[in-house]
This record gives structure tokens, C-alpha cells and sequence, in this order.
């Protein structure tokens, strides 16, 4: 192996391509060429560093220093100063108390454990972290057994539910099929949610060994990662990880010996929100329209193809390596009681620091937005988070120090949901956040039942009323109504979700309301 | 068998097989539970959500349509929140629906009208978020009206899986999403073959037929028109339901009777060129069987179903029988024949037909239907339309005294009325197949093996004929167009080999046609087709070669059946129609 004196890791993600990352490695790489420091610096593409809206970012190691904002002009500087000279270029540098946040050596971080430390690009990379360690052990043991630790360990559906996956498993695993399938939700709808698309971008072979595991868990020799097609980037990641992969006889036929066959394919999704429901997808992976399917059956039952099929988040299943090579005892380690392990954010809004962060279970929203979100912005005050996503919840000042986990949340009738964190400031207006949220679900129903279809029409007239100020103040209750219904009838859960964040926003904030509607 | 469960319904007891749904199972606990998408024929979509009830010891609600009940299940049918939750449901829907009571075709007899009512719904307390969109009436037999559609989807099932037509189809999603035609291009420019199958299981009135009503009012008011009417099979045995009498028995002496009080001029019927078809189509089948013609035979009296074959099918179209329907049959004879005898202009002559059908309607339009050198039929009126000009006109139906059809064109057998179920067409081609191949009457004229609501049915019997010796006929029935299609594919694969096959588009056959009363269901088409064979049995004469009408037809005006006259009147040819459009690309058979 060939050692080098320094290596810069070059985050590359879909927003950073955008921005002409490319171009900027390309004019590091001649300008290291040019002083003849090629063999001596070693130049490394990765997943993203994890933090936003601070333009290209290159992290230096051993020195551990993270340049943020580099322009193509920056080039020239950095080399004959740092790599030439020994020298930071201090204008550059990511504040080391932010850096500080982002403890890559943090034991903590499970599913981000390689994210913006190895090139995702090489198997080999993989494989030096301990990669598919867990996988080799898997094949030694009986799939009940694996089944069982999962179980144990406590692991919960990061898609937003929450549903206990060895739980889920559970169903499936003893049913004698002719074929089931393992799907791998990688749609990741939910507005302001990209911790799928980081992790896939960042570690996809870690989310290849979880899929191996599980499918070999319930059974299932088929197994599809749905994946929303705007993600270009992780299809093309994942594509080529599949093919090491297959060449070095991780998946394939009689997998090691074991008499196990697992093969991996690609489904891309158009990206409709309620192809993340998960008979929805199924529908869509079929070919057909993405409209829910009744259940019972349940997919466990009846799914893809009319096959028990599993269906898991990409971060559910992302947490499976580490807990069969660890035990679940140690994953028990992490998190709260009854919602065990690590959760991985994406923080947004009006704060310092939008980016990506993996805590424990339970730690409070105050933590993580002061944390690692940087505070708020600008030095105003927090108003509210919408916590979950666009089928999350408003959470106001009085709920910062509220515990974040599955059980907690539902004491205040919010939930997780898929992770998604956006902070507004005092200037925000919630009216204005609603009206955008509801009108997101207006598009987004797929139409087939009337509830939901007719539903979100009826709430966006009247929102959009008391945006216009010519809302009433009844108008407020009847939208409560309106969504209470919706929760109760609705055939799934787009429509039924919708309540949280009406009632949050109207009850937290009816002064705000009222206000408008007085105007 | 499968497992019995016990459940309550509302604190009553029941027990079902595993795998009833909540619905079903309330029912026989004796309770209604309301729905609006459901309907007993189809699959259950749950789209609507006004079916849902509680279960003890479970969050939320289930649609009961589709969700099976389970052991010891405890169901709440109604509470506080469930009415309220009904309510709200329905206050959303009409919302987004137009409002137009009064005049809609389906006024009274509205599942949504109905519920809003019975729910005590204040329209008033939703804001209105309909936008309107404009009527699809292009179509020769269906008018969609969007902006009346609730999306229940019921269209959708019947169009797309039990007639695999797929002229209906949804655009767009959400509160956007909208059912239309292909690429939203419309009802004239779509794979439609007019079975209005849509129409009868719409709930709202959404979808209905495109109205003669006006037309033929105009006619009947007109001193100068001579308008004369005739009645399809099928009708006489729905009147009954629709004018408050035994849905059991046929209605046909008062139905004459409210058709000259109607003002009609002369008042024939269709089973007599019914009986006219047998004489044609059986000729055809003989000297098919004789010659080594093609075969199986299929038959042609569907307007839907012909469409559907020139759609889908068209490299079977020689298979078809030559013969026109009896309407157009009829049609062509009454500006002929009839207009000959009587000394009347065919061009002041107006013929309107009574049918259970909206493809009828395409049909009067084709425009090789022209035959008699006039659109042989002027005007189709559905049943539908045929209940509310009686009463419209205020005649009082059910006490109305038993009259008969004109002479000429007014007889008819058993034969001729067995035509409006399914499986009667051939029963009654077998009835005088069998007399001109043996030379005697069938024994026992009832062949059970082709009656009844079995989608497809078949059947083999040995005619020991005169000629050929001892004849295998193995025959097929079809109802349905999806059924038709199963057969059709059989026929082409060569898996089936049979000598005559019938197929109506609508499935019951023309008893469950598509201009028959709004939320037929299976039952209901079942029910007519038994009161159809009742009357065939009480009938004097029950095959067709008994008709003295039709003899005198031929002895006087047509010679014989297919003879050169009888097919430049009573015969026609076929189109390959292209399935996106519908429209007629090439003959693909020709006129003799």
C-alpha cells in the first residue's frame, strides 16, 4: 500500500456536482501535479462532509482541517501554502467548533459511520472499515436466529412509523413461499429529507451488506431497492456497488458456499410521495399506477408480485451490519428505552448550520438544533420546527426540550416521521408554512379515495382564504374537522396524516391565525 | 367449505365463512351499512370511505367493504363519530360536484342524493372547490358529464376489467385526477364500443346515454312524420320494476298500449325480426355446416360486441355472422317493406326503436345502415328514456289495458323473446337449426345447458340430421365483453373448436343492457332473463320458423332466407377499427 503525507477528502454529492466540484478537482489535482506533489497527496472522493450550504468542502487528514466555500481561484492558495508550505489558509476554514460537531471519531455514528471518510466508489475502502464482516457472519448462522438479534436489538422503521422491524420480519420470515422479496424504500418523499440520499451517496455498500442480512433474514432471494429517479448520483453509486459486489461473490448464486442466492436490482421511481407508502410502492414497482392497496393482506402476506415481501427504509436497514456484528445488546446501548439505537437528521431552516446529524435516540430537539444545527440564524429567536417532514408536527418553544424518540413524541401527539428538522425563526409565518404544506399533499393524493382527494382541496380553499384574508374565524375549527375526518377515513396514511401538522399548526399558533383573519 | 367466524354486528350475533367482508356480514345481521363507490357486482375499491365502521379495541375506523371480518370481532355500525365522519364525507363530496337535482337524469334515484339526504347534509358547509370542466357529449350513444363524476371508480372497473374495453381510464391525480378517456380526448375519439355498462353503474349521473327524447317528441308531435316503434325483447321484461308491478312477469300489452297513447302510428315489435335473424343467421349456419364454410359462427346481433370484434378482433370478422340486428333488420323492412304495403313516402316515415342498449344508438348511425336508401332507424330510445316519456306524458301505465301489436311486423314466438337474455339467441337458432337439419321439432325445446348467468357456458348435442348423418354441435355463449375476449382468444389459438358461438356485450345480455335502469346489478339481469323464458313458455308458438309474419315476409317481399334480396336488405359487413380512436380504418369483410 502506498502511504501518503496528506489525503483531501473532496465531498461529492448531487449539490456539490451542481456546483462544479468536478472542476475544482480537476484544477487541485494539475496544481498538485505541478509543484510534483502527486505522490506525496493523496486526492479523495467521498460522500458529502455533511454539512450545507457552505459551497465545495474538502476535508484534510491527518491535519483534520475542512476548507468550505473553495472557489477554482482558491486552488492555487491552498496548495502552495498548505501542501507546499505547511501553511492553513485560514479564510477558508470551517470554524473548529463546528467541526468540532461533526466528531467523525464519535462512536456513536452507525449508519453514517464511513459517510465523508471513505471513497464510496471502492469496494476496497469498504473493506477495510470492517465491511461485510457482519455478512460473512450472517451466512454462518440460521436466518431465525438473525431475526431474533434484530428482535433483541430493538430496531425500529426509520421510514416514519416506527413498526419494529425484527417484528416485521417476523411475519414473513416463516412463510414457505416459492419466492419473497426484500424492498429497500429509497423514495424518500417526505420534504426536507435527504438522509436516504446521503447515505446511499456516502456508504452504499454498507446499505448493500443490510440488504444482504435482511433478505437472507426473511428469506427473500429477490431484493429491490425502489428509488426515487432524481437521485442520480445513488443510482449510479449503488449500480456500480452491486457489480463489485457480484465480483466478489457477495451476492450471486450459492453465496459463499452457503447454498443462499440473493440478487440485487434497481427499481427507479418517479418520484411520487405516496409511492413511499409501502403498497403503493409495491403497486408502482409492479408497473401499475402508485395507489395504495387495501390491507389485510398485509405486503408481509401478499406483496410485490403477490409474494411475501418486506419492505424497509434504507436507514432501517443501513443499522443491520452493525448490530449482528456487534450484538444487540450493544445497539441497546444507544438511544432510549423501547426505541433503541441512533437516528440520523437532516436539519434545516433558520439555522447556521443546515446539514446532516446522527444522535442517539432521545436527544432532545434543543440539542440538536443548538447543537449541531449551529443555533439559529442571524441571532433571532426560535419560533417553531416542523418536525417529521411535510406529515410532521409544529413544534413550538414551550416542546424544545422535548425527548425525540417514537414513544416520547406520540405524548405530544407528534411524531419523527423521517427525520426532517425545519427551524423557523420569530419572522416566520406559520399561516404561510401551512398553506405550503397543505398545498404539497393537494399534489401529492394520489386520488383514489375521495376523503383525501377531496379532502386536501377543501383545506387548501380554506387556507388559502386565510392567507388571502378573507378566512373566518370559524374557518379554523372546521379545518381541524376537516383533518380529524380525513385521519379517521382516509385508505392510507398520506391523507391520514395530514391532522398533525394542521392541528399543531392551529392549536400551537390559533393567535397567529387570528391575527390574519382580523386583518 | 371455509371456516366459519362469529362476530357482532351492532351487539348482533352472526356467523360467516372466513373471508366475508364487514359489509356482507351486516347484511345478514339484518343492518345496512351506507356506501356510495360500492356496488355488489364489483370489486370492492374503498374509495369513497362512507362504508366505514369502528371495531372494538382498534384505533380508528375500516371500510367495511373491504375488510374481512375475523373471529369474535366486535363492529360498530354507528356512533356519534361515525355519523359525523359520514356527514363530513359527504359535505366534501359535494363540494366538488354539480349540484343539479332537478334536472339530472338520475334525480331520485342518486346513491349520493340519497345519503346527503339521509345524513341530513348541509351543503353549505364546505366552500365549493368544483371547477367546471366541459361535457363530453360527442358520443352517438354515452354523454360524460365530469363535472357531476364523485371518482367512485365503479366505471373504471366495469370498463376496464369486466369488459376490457378500456375506453375509461384516470388522468392526473389528486383532486386533479379526473376520469376521462385516453389522452383525455373524448368519448368519440376513444376505444368506447358503446355497451354503457358505465352508465348503469355510475351512481351519480355522471354518465348517461345520449338522449333521443327531444327527437322523437318532435316526431310524434309532427302531423307530417309517420312514426312508427318497435321494442326490443329485453324491455318488456324490465318494465314491470320501473312502473311499480310484478318484476317477475313481462310486460307486453300494456307496453303497446302506452306506445299508441304515446302517440305512435303504428306499433310493431322487434322479437318479430328476431325470429326474422333466426330464419337469417340459421340459414347462414346450415350452409356453413353444408359447405365447409368459416366457423365457428358468431353472432352479430350485439352492436357492442361488433364494435369490440372490429377493435380487437378484426382478423375474426368473417367468423361473424352477416346478419344485422334486429333493429336494423327492422329498420331496413319498415321503410321497404312496410312503406311498400302501406303506400307511404319512406322519407316521411320516422322509426324509432325501444331498446335496453346505447351501443343501438351508435348502430342507427353507422352509415352503412342505410340500406333501405334512408338511416334505416331514426331514433334509439333506451329503456330509460322509454319510462320518462310515459311519464312525462302522464299516462298512467300500470292500469293501462292489454293491448296487441300491429299487424305485419308485430308477431313473434318464444324464440324471438329468449332473445333478450343470454344464451337465447342460440337457443333459438338451435330450436330451428335442428327443425331444417331433422325435419322435426326438437323434443324438449328448453336447453338449460345455455341459459343462465354463468359468464361462459358451453354445450355439445348430436343433431341427426337428414343429410350429414348424425352432426356434432358443440356450441359457446358469452356474456360480458371480457368473457368475449377469453373465447375470441380461445377461438384464435385454435384451443377451442367450436360450430356456433354467441356473444352479447353486456353481461346477463340485453337484459342488463346499458340503457336499462340506473344500479342493474347481476341479480336484477338474472331476474329478467327467467321472466324472458317464463314467456316463451306460455307463448303458442316458440320457435321462429312458426312466425306467420315472417313467412308472409318472405313469401311477399323477400323470397327466402339469404336470398339476394334478403341479403342487400338484412345483411352487412364489417370494419377493422383502430384501438385508440375507434375509428373504421378498412372493410375487412364485403357485401355479397
Amino acid at each position: 500500500m502506498k502511504f501518503y503525507r496528506s489525503h483531501i477528502l473532496i465531498g461529492i454529492d448531487d449539490e456539490s456536482l451542481k456546483a462544479g466540484v468536478k472542476r475544482i478537482e480537476n484544477a487541485l489535482r494539475n496544481e498538485l501535479e505541478k509543484y510534483e506533489l502527486a505522490d506525496e497527496i493523496n486526492i479523495m472522493e467521498t460522500g458529502a462532509l455533511g454539512y450545507f450550504g457552505t459551497g465545495i468542502s474538502m476535508l484534510v487528514y491527518p491535519e483534520q482541517i475542512t476548507y468550505v466555500n473553495i472557489s477554482e481561484e482558491d486552488i492555487k492558495e491552498i496548495v502552495q501554502e498548505h501542501f507546499l508550505k505547511g501553511r492553513v489558509v485560514n479564510r477558508l476554514v470551517l470554524e473548529e467548533k463546528i467541526t468540532g460537531m461533526y466528531d467523525y471519531n464519535y462512536k456513536g455514528r452507525i449508519v453514517l459511520s464511513n459517510s465523508g471518510l471513505i471513497d464510496p466508489e471502492d469496494i476496497d475502502e469498504y473493506l477495510g472499515t470492517g465491511g461485510y464482516e457482519a455478512w460473512e457472519k450472517a451466512l454462518a448462522i440460521n436466518p431465525s436466529e438473525i431475526v431474533e438479534i434484530v428482535k433483541k436489538s430493538g430496531l425500529r422503521g426509520r421510514g416514519g412509523a416506527g413498526f419494529p422491524t425484527g417484528l416485521k420480519w417476523s411475519f414473513t420470515a416463516p412463510l414457505e413461499a416459492d419466492q419473497k422479496y426484500l424492498v429497500i424504500n429509497a423514495d424518500e418523499g417526505e420534504p426536507g429529507t435527504f438522509k436516504d440520499r446521503l447515505i446511499m451517496e456516502g456508504d452504499p455498500h454498507k446499505l448493500l451488506e443490510g440488504i444482504m442480512i435482511s433478505a437472507y433474514a426473511i428469506g427473500a432471494t429477490k431484493a429491490y431497492i425502489y428509488i426515487r429517479g432524481e437521485y442520480k448520483l445513488c443510482i449510479s453509486r449503488l449500480k456500480k456497488a452491486i457489480e463489485q459486489a457480484k465480483k466478489y461473490g457477495l451476492i450471486g448464486e450459492n453465496i459463499f458456499g452457503s447454498g443462499f442466492d440473493l440478487d440485487i436490482k434497481i427499481k427507479i421511481g418517479a418520484g411520487a410521495y405516496v409511492c413511499g407508502e409501502e403498497t403503493a410502492l409495491i403497486e408502482s414497482m409492479e408497473g401499475n399506477r402508485g395507489t395504495p392497496r387495501a390491507k389485510p393482506p398485509f405486503p408481509g402476506v401478499e406483496g410485490a408480485w403477490k409474494k411475501p415481501t418486506v419492505v424497509n427504509n434504507v436507514e432501517t436497514i443501513t443499522n443491520v451490519p452493525a448490530i449482528l456484528q456487534n450484538g444487540a445488546d450493544w445497539y441497546l446501548h444507544f438511544g432510549v428505552e423501547n426505541c433503541s439505537g441512533t437516528k440520523v437528521y437532516t436539519v434545516m431552516g433558520d439555522v447556521k448550520l443546515p446539514g446532516l446529524c446522527e444522535v442517539d435516540m432521545g436527544t432532545t430537539l434543543r440539542t440538536i438544533i443548538n447543537q449541531y444545527g449551529g443555533g439559529v440564524k442571524e441571532g433571532k429567536k426560535f419560533k417553531a420546527a416542523l418536525v417529521g417532514g411535510a406529515a410532521g408536527v409544529f413544534l413550538p418553544n414551550k416542546l424544545l426540550d422535548v425527548k425525540m424518540d417514537y414513544n416520547n413524541l406520540k405524548e405530544y401527539s407528534a411524531v419523527l416521521g423521517s427525520g426532517a428538522i425545519l427551524v423557523m425563526n420569530e419572522t416566520a409565518d406559520i399561516i404561510d408554512m401551512l398553506w405550503s404544506v397543505i398545498r404539497f399533499f393537494r399534489h401529492e393524493s394520489c386520488g383514489k379515495c375521495s376523503p383525501c382527494a377531496n379532502g386536501n382541496e377543501v383545506l387548501f380553499k380554506l387556507i388559502d382564504n386565510i392567507r388571502k384574508g378573507e378566512g373566518k374565524k370559524e374557518d379554523l375549527d372546521k379545518m381541524i374537522h376537516i383533518a380529524e375526518m380525513m385521519n379517521l377515513s382516509c385508505f392510507c396514511a398520506l391523507g391520514q396524516s395530514l391532522l398533525m401538522p394542521v392541528k399543531s399548526a392551529i392549536d400551537n399558533f390559533r393567535d397567529d391565525f387570528l391575527e390574519k383573519i382580523k386583518k | 367449505m371455509a371456516k366459519q367466524l362469529k362476530l357482532w354486528i351492532d351487539n348482533v350475533e352472526v356467523e360467516v365463512p372466513a373471508g366475508t367482508s364487514i359489509l356482507d356480514a351486516a347484511k345478514k345481521a339484518g343492518k345496512y351499512i351506507p356506501t356510495l363507490c360500492y356496488h355488489e357486482d364489483l370489486r370492492a375499491t374503498a374509495n369513497c370511505g362512507i362504508c366505514v365502521v369502528e371495531i372494538e379495541g382498534q384505533n380508528g375506523t375500516k371500510r367495511a367493504c373491504s375488510t374481512a371480518v375475523w373471529e369474535g370481532m366486535k363492529v360498530r355500525t354507528n356512533s356519534k363519530k361515525l355519523r359525523e365522519l359520514r356527514r363530513t364525507l359527504l359535505e366534501m363530496i359535494l363540494a366538488d360536484h354539480e349540484v343539479e337535482c332537478p334536472t339530472c337524469e338520475q334525480n331520485n334515484r342518486c346513491q349520493l342524493q340519497d345519503l346527503a339526504y339521509l345524513f341530513g347534509v348541509d351543503e353549505k358547509n364546505m366552500p365549493k372547490v368544483r371547477k367546471p370542466q366541459p361535457v363530453d357529449d360527442d358520443s352517438f350513444a354515452i354523454v360524460r358529464d365530469p363535472n357531476k363524476c364523485i371518482s367512485c371508480g365503479r366505471c373504471l372497473i366495469v370498463c376496464q376489467e369486466v369488459q376490457t374495453v378500456h375506453a375509461l381510464t384516470i388522468d392526473g391525480r389528486g383532486f386533479e385526477g379526473k376520469i376521462t378517456t385516453p389522452f383525455d380526448k373524448g368519448m368519440l375519439d376513444s376505444p368506447c364500443v358503446n355497451c354503457g355498462q358505465c352508465t348503469v353503474y355510475c351512481p351519480v349521473g355522471a354518465l348517461k346515454e345520449k338522449s333521443h327524447v327531444e327527437q322523437v317528441w318532435d316526431a310524434l308531435l309532427d302531423d307530417e312524420k309517420y312514426v312508427v316503434v318497435q321494442e326490443a325483447p329485453a324491455i318488456r321484461a324490465t318494465l314491470g320494476e320501473e312502473f311499480g308491478m310484478d318484476p317477475e312477469k313481462v310486460t307486453v300489452g300494456k307496453m303497446y298500449a302506452a306506445l299508441r297513447r304515446l302517440g305512435f302510428d303504428r306499433v310493431f315489435d322487434t322479437n318479430f325480426s328476431a325470429d326474422l335473424t333466426i330464419m337469417e343467421e340459421g340459414t347462414e349456419l346450415i350452409t356453413r355446416l353444408k359447405e365447409g364454410g368459416k366457423l365457428p359462427l358468431i353472432t352479430s346481433c350485439s352492436p357492442g360486441w361488433i364494435k369490440f370484434m372490429e377493435t380487437y378482433f378484426p382478423d375474426l370478422a368473417e367468423n361473424v355472422s352477416t346478419c344485422k340486428s334486429p333493429q336494423q333488420m327492422f329498420g331496413t323492412l319498415v321503410k321497404t317493406y312496410f312503406a311498400d304495403k302501406e303506400y307511404l313516402n319512406p322519407a316521411k316515415i320516422c322509426s324509432v326503436s325501444i331498446m335496453p342498449c346505447t351501443a343501438k344508438k351508435f348502430e342507427a348511425n353507422r352509415p352503412e345502415m342505410r340500406d333501405s336508401g334512408f338511416q334505416d332507424v331514426d331514433y334509439v330510445l333506451t329503456t330509460r328514456e322509454f319510462v320518462r316519456m310515459v311519464n312525462e306524458a302522464g299516462i298512467d301505465f300500470k292500469n293501462l289495458p292489454e293491448e296487441k301489436a300491429d299487424d305485419l311486423m308485430g308477431q313473434y314466438t318464444g324464440a324471438g323473446t329468449i332473445f333478450g337474455a343470454t344464451g337465447g339467441v342460440m337457443e333459438a337458432a338451435i330450436r330451428t337449426a335442428y327443425y331444417v337439419l331433422v325435419g322435426k321439432e326438437l323434443d324438449n325445446l328448453d336447453i338449460q345447458a345455455v341459459r343462465g348467468i354463468t359468464g361462459i357456458k358451453e354445450a355439445s348435442l348430436t343433431v341427426p340430421t337428414k343429410e350429414l348423418g348424425d352432426v356434432e354441435l358443440n356450441v359457446c355463449v358469452a356474456h360480458g365483453l371480457g368473457n368475449a375476449r377469453k373465447v375470441m382468444e380461445w377461438i384464435q389459438s385454435g384451443e377451442k373448436n367450436y360450430h356456433f358461438v354467441e356473444i352479447m356485450a353486456c353481461p346477463g345480455g340485453c337484459v342488463g343492457g346499458g340503457g336499462q335502469p340506473y344500479g342493474s346489478s347481476i341479480a336484477d339481469r338474472a331476474r329478467r332473463g327467467l321472466s324472458l323464458y317464463k314467456e316463451d313458455k306460455d307463448l303458442p308458438a316458440r320457435c321462429s320458423h312458426q312466425n306467420e309474419d315472417v313467412m308472409k315476409c318472405y313469401r311477399d317481399f323477400l323470397d327466402a332466407p339469404n336470398s339476394e334480396k334478403a341479403h342487400k336488405l338484412l345483411h352487412t359487413y364489417y370494419f377493422e377499427r383502430n384501438a385508440m380512436s375507434g375509428e373504421a380504418t378498412k372493410e375487412v369483410t364485403h357485401k355479397h
